[in-house]
């Protein structure tokens, strides 16, 4: 490990849409968050609060209208593989193998492809996929694509994990054992996570610290420490409690964005 | 006793599958194989009826079994050779026409493709190429092959050049505009993940962009294809003085219906098995595509 261990900092970061025209929009309104390395965050709102918006801007593919955003210590300007994003829909490529999207990051990086097979075997394997190596993505169930995806993340060695609603196409049982993995994944690499998801049991079954969201534009409401040890055990009374505290947190920025989307669409 | 029972089966179900699937892969194609038969027939059926109850003009719709039999006479009208120089054999003589007129045509949409991605790429990677390229084009798209036949002529004389070029006009302005508007289609997702993996523009363009876009630019070529196997042979009754369009214009300027069918007959068939290849280069190209879209899956 080198010194650079995923530590994030963001000071004030704003983000407006089209700034300067008439449909300007205020979608992170001022934020500062820290993420300590090897901590694993969750930003919970509800949708179109501008918490995918934030995590676009720590990636780098999105540039804060104001405001700074630090990883390890240096300014965020564009992307980078030291901070790997996975997405809601399965982006793997069709037109490669499961094997080859795995080591396509490192297929950038010139990494030789008996590397790169070896690097996907065991990184697959560890997902639960060993056996998918030379198959197609689409013959995989959208779950094991899923996991193919963060085992393509994992293989740049990321020191920040950012995830933007990845199990939100699942179904629920399949969700819950890709939660499973993910604090695995988390576990072994010790990379910190920043997580996106408007599924307050993902939350709570994942986060060490939740941020809560405000509906647009989007602020902090609160911020949660999770006290609960892992693995999470959804039917202690500690876990019920948090729950229904970050329901009685969304409740009302749930009603605005709801009746705010109503609005925008008359 | 059982147990060897078992294994024997385990042994023998994995050929009869594979012999279950042969032999209806067989089936499936015969079948295919005799609705052509049948269709082809009754359309010469009905040709050579009206032609035998003195329906059809006798000597204007010549039915299949006169302007097919005598190969060697048809084929004489196939032979570029001036008077006095040793003539070709008639298959040869054919062959070299039909492959001549290929060529042309091969040669017209291997530089349109190549262009129109190279055009195509620049007008979405910078916008001076755009500003500057894309209103022209954008006029020019829109006017028939065949009025560029007299530029084309003006440009390239006679010869090879004026058929190649006319391909080029007819697939190279379409496939520009189809090029753009694959490139903008692009999934936003494919391109931001290549870049978070740090992905240069080179490594952005060849690794994400063309894989993307190749599958609608295969489709939108063969859609192209016939019509720039018409175009070919207009520039070759023309301009160029050999080929199939040659021939067919030769037979109109003779009078002579018999040659007219049999080159038509030619120029399907060779239209035909062009189509196929593509088809056939498509899967190839594209497998991780379903067939629906062009590819083997």
């Amino acid at each position: 490990m080198t010194d650079a261990t995923g530590a994030l900092r963001c000071r004030g970061v704003t983000k407006i849409w089209g700034e300067g025209t008439t449909k300007e929009l205020l979608a992170v309104d001022n934020v500062d968050l820290d993420v300590r390395p090897g901590e694993f965050v969750v930003m919970l709102g509800p949708s179109g609060c501008g918490k995918s918006t934030l995590l676009s801007m720590v990636a780098g593919l999105e540039q804060p209208t104001a405001g700074l955003i630090e990883a390890d210590g240096e300014p965020v300007t564009g992307p980078g593989p030291d901070r790997c994003m996975i997405f809601q829909q399965s982006s793997l490529y069709p037109w490669l193998s499961v094997a080859d999207n795995v080591g396509f990051g490192l297929r950038l990086r010139g990494v030789p492809k008996a590397e790169r097979r070896e690097v996907a075997q065991k990184l697959l394997r560890t997902m639960g996929l060993g056996d998918v190596l030379d198959k197609h993505p689409d013959e995989l169930s959208g779950g094991m694509r899923q996991r193919a995806a963060i085992a393509r993340a994992l293989a740049m060695r990321p020191r920040v994990l950012l995830m933007d609603e990845p199990f939100a196409a699942l179904d629920v049982q399949t969700r819950a054992k890709l939660q499973d993995y993910i604090a695995q994944v988390r576990e072994e690499s010790g990379a910190s996570v920043l997580f996106v998801t408007h599924s307050i049991d993902e939350a709570v079954a994942l986060a060490d610290r939740i941020v809560v969201f405000t509906a647009r534009p989007g602020r902090f409401k609160a911020i949660v420490d999770v006290e609960l040890d892992r693995p999470r055990d959804p039917r202690s009374a500690a876990y019920h409690e948090l729950h229904d505290q970050l329901v009685d947190l969304l409740a009302d920025e749930v009603d605005r964005a709801f009746a705010e989307q109503e609005r925008a669409a008359r | 006793m059982s147990k060897t029972a078992e294994i024997a089966v385990g042994r023998a179900r994995p050929q009869t599958a594979a012999a279950r699937r042969k032999r209806s892969w067989a089936r499936k194609t015969g079948v295919a194989a005799g609705w052509w038969v049948a269709s082809v027939a009754l359309f010469a059926g009905l040709w050579e009826l009206a032609w035998a109850a003195g329906w059809a003009p006798q000597l204007l719709l010549p039915p299949p079994h006169i302007f097919l039999q005598n190969f060697s006479r048809q084929a004489k009208f196939f032979d570029t050779s001036t008077i006095g120089q040793a003539q070709a054999a008639p298959v040869v003589a054919v062959l070299t026409t039909i492959v001549a007129t290929l060529l042309r045509v091969l040669a017209g949409l291997a530089l349109g493709f190549v262009a129109s991605l190279v055009t195509g790429t620049l007008i979405t990677q910078f916008r001076v190429v755009r500003g500057l390229v894309l209103p022209t084009l954008t006029l020019l798209a829109p006017i028939s092959p065949i009025a560029w036949l007299p530029v084309s002529i003006f440009l390239f004389g006679i010869g090879n050049g004026p058929a190649v070029f006319m391909v080029f006009v007819g697939v190279y302005f379409v496939m520009t505009l189809a090029t753009i508007s694959q490139i903008n289609g692009v999934s936003a997702t494919y391109l931001n993940l290549a870049r978070t993996m740090g992905a240069s523009k080179r490594q952005m363009l060849f690794q994400v962009i063309v894989p993307s876009i190749l599958p609608g630019l295969l489709q939108t070529l063969r859609l192209n294809l016939f019509a720039a196997w018409m175009v070919v042979l207009l520039a070759e009754a023309v301009g160029v003085g050999s080929g199939l369009g040659q021939v067919v214009m030769l037979a109109r300027n003779t009078f002579n219906a018999s040659l007219v069918f049999f080159t038509m007959t030619l120029i399907g068939v060779t239209g035909y098995l062009l189509d196929t290849a593509f088809r056939q280069l498509q899967r190839r190209l594209l497998w991780w595509q379903p067939a629906s879209n062009g590819g083997s899956r």
